[in-house]
């Protein structure tokens, strides 16, 4: 029984992994078609802005606020500097993404040094049997559904989710309703940013915070985000299912490292059977 | 004429005498560089040299192929592993690199298979093969318990593989190459890559390939099957790579996984995107001006993190100068030409061109 209970708490483990660090960049990807290569320096951001605001005594929750407000903000500025200019141009948002992000890994290693730090969750473990489970995991794993269920219900339930899904089908018709769309194109990458800074601040209890921290989840994000197809919502959240349940069970039998490379591979796999990703056949719309 | 070398000659006609001229000169200074330059320079000059070989694999794929492969690095990494693996192993050095050249195209095969086959769309493309070289590094990474051993040579994990040997004189084993002897092989390689690839795309196989690039369902209905092309353009990169890396690991001595991580595959970009990949000396060119660069701004004292400065030129390259320092030259100088001349009808399509790599034009691709 404390096995079955240790294995389903792995797999929903891997999955809110995956759907923290893939959800920013999923709403950014799948609503804009920019590729945001600098995500895990996003992420690296959010769990530096947490980090400093704990030691200044903040409460840690709060703190994760503070980061994806942070995060949200330095997005919009990025999106108005960078992105604007690369629409239509999506490998070279790719290229530029990229150059982003080696600036803001050189920038964090400047001003706070190589080496890492961590943060502390101030929460204990709980007992399941003979294993031991920590407290903050569970959270995680709450805070990754929280997240998923509160942009799902943003997108389709709200008139900010309708303006941006119009405008993003097509500008110029919503612009011609009324709609400010450049305004709208900045307001969902910044989106996609605080979604990204608060899943950085949620790993900063539990990873290593250095400024090349953000490299471990670049692969996963962007697998779980190409795997999923054009339709972010769905699409993130069923690949992440997959892949973290993949994850979960090869790194509960083996090792992490053969646990992403069995992940890699069946993405590839996948890739070659259903080349527009799980929800490529699914119509648009949602 | 400088425009035509560097911007405006056609990848479809035959080169002509003033490039094979070209050719001959720089191969009569480099050739003959050892007499006069210390061993230092050398050593520089054949790691750029080597380097060059990675973004010309690059630069061929994602110019001439319309392919951006980030994969080109992993590729690098499998022919500098093959090549340190079965020289440790057999103590045969030259049989190695090749044995290194093959499993990296027989890498790219397999990867090519999967991803061009598949008809998966340009950006995922670029994205797995991304992927791939990042898990191909972390693979290595975890290779540090003594289980991974193949035949006598341990793989180490993050520490690398030291002590690769140096290259043999073929016809004399118990000769191993120098600094000057890997510097004029480097030389030599470089060069009938350069020239090798140049002929490649005036072939009938060059043409469909460009023709894929401009426009894939048109050449598909022309009855060519471009996954084919594309997979085989994919193979000789990767065997290009995989030959950049055999003698990375031999210049090195040495091979470790940071030579496929992150930072190396955005150098190999950044390579390509300042040299301009809209031709093959691009790629060169790129390569020995970032690296010197670089190798200069090492010895500064006041330079801190080189992304920080490597990350804006990047930006920068992307979003103003798209098609490289060369073409830009080129043009600009064309367009000088041309305007003291009066040819308008050149000027115009000059203007035209440094138009387009414009920031404020889109282009989808």
């Amino acid at each position: 029984m404390d096995e079955v209970g240790i294995f389903a708490f792995q797999i929903g483990y891997s999955f809110a992994i995956f759907i923290l660090i893939s959800l920013g960049l999923a709403v950014i990807f799948g609503m804009m078609r920019v590729i945001n290569l600098a995500q895990g320096e996003f992420i690296m951001l959010g769990a530096y802005v947490c980090l400093f605001a704990t030691k200044a005594g903040i409460d840690l929750w709060l703190a994760m606020l503070m980061s994806a407000v942070a995060v949200g903000l330095f997005g919009a500025i990025v999106e108005r500097l960078l992105i604007r200019w690369l629409y239509g141009r999506i490998l070279d948002t790719l290229l530029a993404t990229w150059g982003l992000s080696m600036l803001m890994v050189g920038t964090v290693t400047t001003l706070f040094g190589p080496q890492g730090e961590g943060v502390e969750s101030g929460l204990s473990a709980v007992q399941m049997g003979v294993y031991r489970i920590s407290e903050y995991d569970l959270v995680l794993i709450a805070i990754a559904i929280a997240l998923l269920i509160g942009t799902t219900c943003l997108w389709r339930f709200t008139r900010f989710g309708l303006i941006v899904r119009g405008t993003m089908q097509n500008a110029p018709m919503a612009g011609s309703l009324g709609v400010n769309t450049s305004l709208v194109y900045t307001a969902t990458f910044a989106f996609g940013s605080a979604l990204t800074g608060l899943a950085g601040a949620a790993f900063a209890p539990i990873a290593g915070i250095a400024p090349t921290m953000g490299i471990i989840y670049v692969a996963k994000a962007f697998i779980t985000v190409i795997s999923g197809g054009h339709l972010p919502l769905i699409g993130t959240m069923s690949a992440a299912g997959l892949f973290g349940t993949i994850d979960g069970v090869m790194g509960f039998v083996t090792t992490t490292v053969v646990a992403q490379i069995t992940v890699l591979l069946s993405a590839i796999l996948l890739l070659r059977l259903l080349p527009l990703g799980i929800t490529g056949r699914l119509k648009k719309g949602f | 004429m400088a425009a035509r070398i560097f911007a405006m000659a056609p990848s479809s006609t035959s080169p002509r005498w003033w490039w094979w001229a070209f050719i001959v000169a720089a191969a009569a200074i480099l050739l003959t560089l050892p007499e006069y330059a210390d061993l230092g320079l050398q050593l520089d000059l054949s790691k750029i040299f080597i380097f060059s070989l990675l973004a010309l694999s690059m630069g061929f794929l994602w110019g001439f192929g319309g392919m951006l492969s980030f994969g080109q690095t992993a590729m690098f990494g499998v022919g500098g592993y093959t090549y340190a693996v079965l020289s440790l192993n057999t103590g045969e050095t030259t049989g190695s690199i090749f044995v290194a050249i093959l499993f990296a195209m027989a890498f790219a095969a397999i990867l090519g298979y999967f991803l061009i086959y598949g008809r998966i769309s340009a950006i995922y493309f670029s994205i797995i093969t991304l992927v791939v070289t990042l898990v191909l590094e972390k693979a290595m990474r975890s290779t540090s318990s003594e289980y991974y051993t193949i035949g006598d040579v341990q793989l180490r994990g993050q520490n690398g593989i030291s002590l690769v040997p140096s290259l043999q004189v073929p016809w004399n084993p118990s000769v191993e190459l120098f600094i000057d002897g890997v510097f004029y092989l480097s030389v030599v390689v470089l060069i009938l890559v350069y020239i090798g690839l140049r002929l490649l795309l005036t072939s009938r196989f060059g043409r469909i390939l460009v023709c894929i690039r401009e426009n894939e369902r048109r050449t598909e209905l022309l009855g060519y099957d471009s996954r084919k092309y594309q997979l085989i353009a994919f193979v000789i990169a990767g065997g290009v790579a995989g030959l950049s890396g055999a003698l990375f690991s031999v210049w090195n001595n040495f091979i470790a996984p940071e030579m496929m991580n992150l930072g190396s595959a955005a150098n190999v970009v950044i390579w390509v995107i300042v040299g301009g990949k809209s031709t093959l000396i691009g790629p060169i060119i790129g390569t020995a001006a970032i690296e010197y660069m670089t190798s200069w701004m090492g010895k500064q004292p006041w330079v801190g993190q080189v992304t920080l400065y490597l990350g804006p030129v990047l930006i920068m390259f992307v979003m103003v100068f798209k098609e490289g320092i060369l073409p830009t030259i080129g043009m600009g100088l064309a367009l000088i030409f041309d305007t003291v001349r009066g040819n308008s009808d050149g000027r115009a399509t000059m203007k035209r061109r440094i138009w387009r790599t414009n920031i404020f034009s889109k282009r989808t691709n």
